[in-house]
């Protein structure tokens, strides 16, 4: 799996990859043995089926778990050994999350949501800056409640990239949305891309989304099958499921 | 078992802190009851035994001097069961170690030893020889404060004559359970050191009291179905000729009148204590289930839709509830049944019954667990009607995101100075005012509670600093065994060692305004006292007017009396005659029914040369064992007592007792507090588990979004603590309420220790079980929040 030429330097790599889940006397499988390697600025696509592994990779590339065996590299620094002190460092600084639920906190409003990652960012664009990212300047003082789906999961982005992040990871961002309102989430995120140039990843079970990303990682049975390179990627908007 | 049974146990292991705090609270709901209570129905049992066993009289009547004939015809008065006639005199005894001398009562007792109303019981020693005329029985809560044992012997002035008494016996009356004396001046805790009662042969005290063939006192029992009102009329109208100052029934008899209103007392918080417990309860047991419910909705659905009936799902929540409020049943009673003993043990000391066995009555402890189950399903029952009503295909869908707007403070503008948890901390709080209203209410009450503990050491402090530093300042009291001439006063004054002299008149009196009556004493104050004054509440020094009566106003109340009203007084010692005095001022002390006049202005109103009975000094701290031998040696001193000896006597009868009440006080507040901020913390753990992993995925450190959580749960504390102070307040207001005034009047005063001993014990209870909560965040589990909706 060498990288493509273009892209010259790995951000994330991962070396090894295995966990396990103990379940009680059961022990799961979810990754066996994954070697990657995510590169500055591409837009990867992580393409699987349910069970294939691939929200346990993210997670353990986004420093919320810990993998059984195998090395993390996030630039210079090991994550693999990293405490709990550590690992928040390295989210609160590197990493922007967007979810499938987008875990909204229902008490604050747009802008208030967004700022809770720009208060604890070093060098943050502002919630406004953020928010006109994705096209919800007119819905700062909203509070979840009062927003549609599309339009909290376009606050979850603007959340997660508002302090300029290195790294944007999507787990199964359109999951839980209707088709148009995907197509205009994904938008975003291809924006968000193009103009910041963060390092993102989206996982979907959804085959045709890959079609708008630099390379798509194939997963299945917790292992990488292929990755193949997309030279003609397409934008959001011209592609249809 | 049933799978519903299998479900029902594994959610109560899941919830075994949040069922445990419930059942805590229960439980000290069930236990104040329980402990009260049965405290109550023991003493009303052995009263009631006593009483009938020693044949309390139902009528008590005195009188001046009346002959024995007189006695028959009392007998005849229809309704009239039983009439003994004896003897009851006012002495005096001028004790080794008191300050002033006790007051008390001499009784006499019929040749064959034994009244046929009001039967001794004795204690120790044996009963009277008719044959010896200087021997008496004592009553045993002054023989124990004076450590008297039979063989001793005591100095008691009878009519004005000092005489030496052997005590042969020691015995309990059914007329002095307390041992007040219904106006000796000394009402209030150290009864027992100031008030005697004294037993003697009637033959060898009719003579001392010039009442051979007579009588002065008249006990009656009346015939099952006698109406007590008619006899006591024809009884006073029999004795009016003879002195009478009319009749009392037996819940007028000052011994009984004190018990029934101490029993009444304990009746009353055995109602309120348990409703502030089982009313915490109830708001716990609602949040809880609400939470509860609320995760469950799936399950309740999927349980619809496998066909389980509504009745059925709404009794397997009531009967979590069951379960969790049986545990604190069982602990309530069991704890009930401890403290109640503890409590009647208590009273051992200021209750004289031949016996004071504890019996818990199986109706009270099934009373406590009804209504504690009653107040849990009162909780559980709004929460239980949602979940029947729920439809299932409505319960399968995850509940409506909730939905918050921005509070009124933050409308005002409040919020731009909160930081965005600070936001969150406020929304949490106004989105359901209603819940953080009880559980304020709740905190308040757990402070209330711990303050009225703290407060009965504050008016312990308040009577110290009142009567023995405002009111009492001398150090040492000289009683002398008659009245000496104030001329003799010099040779104290000249004694090495002594700095000060002050003397003091006391004098027994009755006082009476038209059919009302009081015996006190009267106590004559030199112009310019400074060893013993008369201090008002709060601290001020009353001036002895120069001339008339200065009565406290609570004796004034009882006499009818107001400033400038004339009283008719009975001096009881000496030629007794009557006199009458005006009232020219009135008092506000916090204890006592007493009297007070000039020194002078009394000595003209007895008729009498300048006399003292008491000399008070002020010593040189550094001769005092110099001081009290000098003394020793005075030939008319009857008693040196020693002021620092009365406050260490009194702390003693009262500290333990103090301890104790306020430390169980301490505890139950305490487990108030634990037990709401604990079951908060969880259950915003639980609403809030998603919000907080989301802040630590986004990269909040975990002391971050405990501020978060903490800081909504130190809201409630904090918000709690000021009315909860107030509510200690009205608590402490409440108990001195129930207090009869005759015994004495508390002030309500509560120093700032002890609000502050209040607010810091809540505040650790709190914080102990917030840092309980707190171990928790490390075990979110972030990767799960992010996964779907709960």
């Amino acid at each position: 799996m060498s990288p493509p030429g273009q892209h010259a330097r790995a951000v994330l790599s991962a070396r090894g990859l295995v966990k396990i889940y103990e379940m009680g006397e059961v022990a799961v499988t979810a990754l066996s043995g994954v070697d990657l390697d995510l590169y500055e600025g591409e837009l990867v696509v992580l393409l699987g089926a349910s069970g294939s592994g691939k929200s346990t990779l993210l997670n353990i590339l986004g420093g919320l778990d810990a993998a059984t065996s195998g090395d993390v590299r996030y630039r210079e620094h090991d994550l693999t050994l990293a405490d709990d002190e550590h690992m928040t460092r390295y989210r609160r600084e590197h990493v922007g999350f967007v979810f499938q639920f987008y875990n909204l906190i229902p008490s604050l409003t747009t802008r208030e949501n967004v700022a809770l990652a720009t208060d604890i960012a070093d060098d943050p664009m502002s919630p406004e800056e953020a928010l006109a990212l994705v096209d919800l300047g007119d819905r700062m003082d909203h509070f979840p409640s009062e927003l549609s789906g599309g339009e909290q999961q376009r606050v979850a982005i603007a959340r997660a990239i508002a302090k300029r992040p290195d790294l944007l990871l999507c787990d199964e961002p359109t999951g839980a949305l209707d088709y148009l309102t995907g197509r205009v989430v994904l938008s975003a995120l291809a924006r968000i891309n193009r103009e910041l140039g963060a390092t993102t990843a989206i996982i979907t079970h959804n085959a045709p989304i890959a079609r708008m990303a630099d390379r798509v990682i194939h997963l299945s049975g917790g292992r990488i099958r292929a990755i193949d390179e997309n030279p003609d990627k397409l934008a959001p908007t011209e592609i249809s499921w | 078992m049933s799978a519903l049974a299998t479900k029902l146990r594994r959610d109560l292991g899941r919830m075994v802190g949040q069922g445990l705090t419930i059942a805590l609270v229960v439980a000290c709901g069930i236990a104040s009851y329980v402990t009260l209570q049965s405290a109550y129905a023991s003493l009303l049992a052995a009263r009631d035994d006593y009483y009938a066993s020693c044949r309390f009289a139902d009528v008590f009547a005195h009188v001046k001097r009346a002959p024995e004939s007189l006695a028959a015809r009392i007998a005849d008065i229809p309704g009239v069961a039983l009439a003994e006639t004896r003897l009851v005199e006012p002495v005096m005894l001028p004790v080794e170690g008191l300050s002033e001398p006790a007051t008390g009562r001499l009784v006499s007792l019929p040749r064959s030893g034994e009244p046929r109303l009001n039967a001794l019981v004795l204690r120790e020693g044996r009963a009277l020889d008719a044959s010896r005329p200087d021997e008496v029985l004592v009553l045993e809560s002054f023989a124990e404060a004076h450590h008297l044992e039979p063989g001793a012997r005591l100095p008691v002035v009878m009519n004005g004559v000092l005489r030496s008494l052997q005590v042969v016996g020691v015995v309990l009356s059914p007329e002095y359970v307390m041992a007040v004396g219904g106006g000796a001046g000394q009402e209030f805790a150290p009864d027992a050191l100031h008030f005697a009662v004294l037993f003697m042969g009637r033959d060898a005290m009719a003579p001392a009291f010039d009442l051979a063939g007579a009588f002065d006192d008249v006990t009656l029992r009346l015939e099952p179905g006698a109406s007590e009102r008619d006899v006591r009329a024809q009884l006073d109208a029999l004795v009016a000729p003879y002195g009478g100052v009319g009749s009392v029934g037996r819940s007028r008899q000052p011994s009984a009148f004190f018990v029934d209103n101490e029993l009444s007392q304990l009746d009353s918080y055995a109602t309120v204590a348990p409703m502030l417990f089982l009313g915490v309860a109830a708001f716990l047991v609602n949040v809880v289930l609400s939470r509860l419910v609320h995760l469950q909705r799936p399950q309740i659905a999927t349980l619809k839709a496998l066909g389980y009936g509504r009745a059925r799902i709404g009794a397997h929540f009531l009967e979590l509830v069951g379960a969790i409020a049986a545990l604190g049943c069982v602990a309530g009673v069991a704890l009930g049944a401890w403290l109640g003993r503890g409590t009647l043990g208590m009273y051992a000391p200021y209750f004289r019954f031949p016996s004071l066995a504890y019996r818990l009555d199986a109706r009270i402890a099934a009373a406590g667990v009804l209504v504690s189950l009653a107040s849990a399903a009162l909780g559980a029952l709004g929460v239980v009607a949602r979940v029947v009503r729920l439809p299932p295909a409505e319960a399968m869908q995850p509940e409506a995101p909730p939905t918050y707007e921005p509070s009124l403070l933050e409308r005002l503008g409040v919020a731009r100075l909160l930081s965005t948890e600070g936001r969150m901390v406020l929304r949490e709080l106004t989105r359901r005012p209603l819940r953080f209203f009880f559980s304020v209410a709740g905190i308040a009450c757990g402070v209330g509670v711990v303050v009225v503990g703290g407060f009965t050491f504050d008016a312990f402090d308040v009577i110290l600093d009142l009567e023995f530093e405002s009111a009492e300042r001398h150090d040492v009291a000289v009683s002398f065994t008659r009245p000496v001439p104030a001329s003799s006063l010099r040779t104290l004054a000249a004694m090495p060692g002594v700095l000060a002299v002050e003397p003091l008149r006391v004098v027994p009196v009755r006082l009476r305004s038209g059919h009302r009556f009081h015996e006190t004493a009267l106590v004559g104050h030199p112009a310019g006292a400074e060893l013993r004054r008369v201090v008002e509440w709060p601290w001020h020094v009353a001036p002895v007017p120069d001339d008339g009566l200065m009565l406290t106003d609570m004796l004034a109340d009882k006499l009818g009396l107001t400033v400038g009203d004339s009283v008719t007084l009975e001096v009881l010692e000496g030629d007794r005659r009557t006199r009458t005095a005006q009232v020219t001022a009135l008092s506000r002390e916090v204890f006592g029914m007493m009297a007070h006049m000039e020194l002078g202005a009394l000595h003209r109103l007895v008729g009498e040369e300048p006399v003292v009975s008491t000399a008070l000094l002020r010593t040189d701290p550094a001769d005092e064992a110099g001081v009290d031998a000098r003394l020793k040696r005075l030939p008319a001193v009857a008693s040196v007592g020693k002021r620092r000896q009365v406050i260490a006597q009194f702390e003693r009868q009262t500290a333990e007792t103090m301890r104790i009440t306020a430390l169980v006080l301490t505890l139950f507040g305490c487990a108030i507090a634990l037990a709401i901020v604990y079951n908060n913390a969880r259950i915003a753990l639980s609403v809030r588990g998603r919000d907080l992993a989301t802040l630590r995925v986004l990269g909040f450190t975990r002391g971050e979004i405990s501020a978060v959580l903490l800081g909504e749960l130190a809201t409630h504390v904090l918000v709690a603590v000021p009315p909860g102070l107030l509510v200690g307040r009205a608590l402490s207001g409440f108990m001195m309420a129930n207090v009869d005034a005759e015994l004495y009047r508390m002030p309500v005063i509560i120093s700032g220790a002890t609000y502050a001993f209040g607010a810091c014990v809540t505040l650790l209870a709190a914080m102990g079980s917030a840092l309980l909560v707190r171990g928790k965040l490390g075990e979110l589990d972030l990767v799960g929040a992010l996964k779907a909706r709960e």
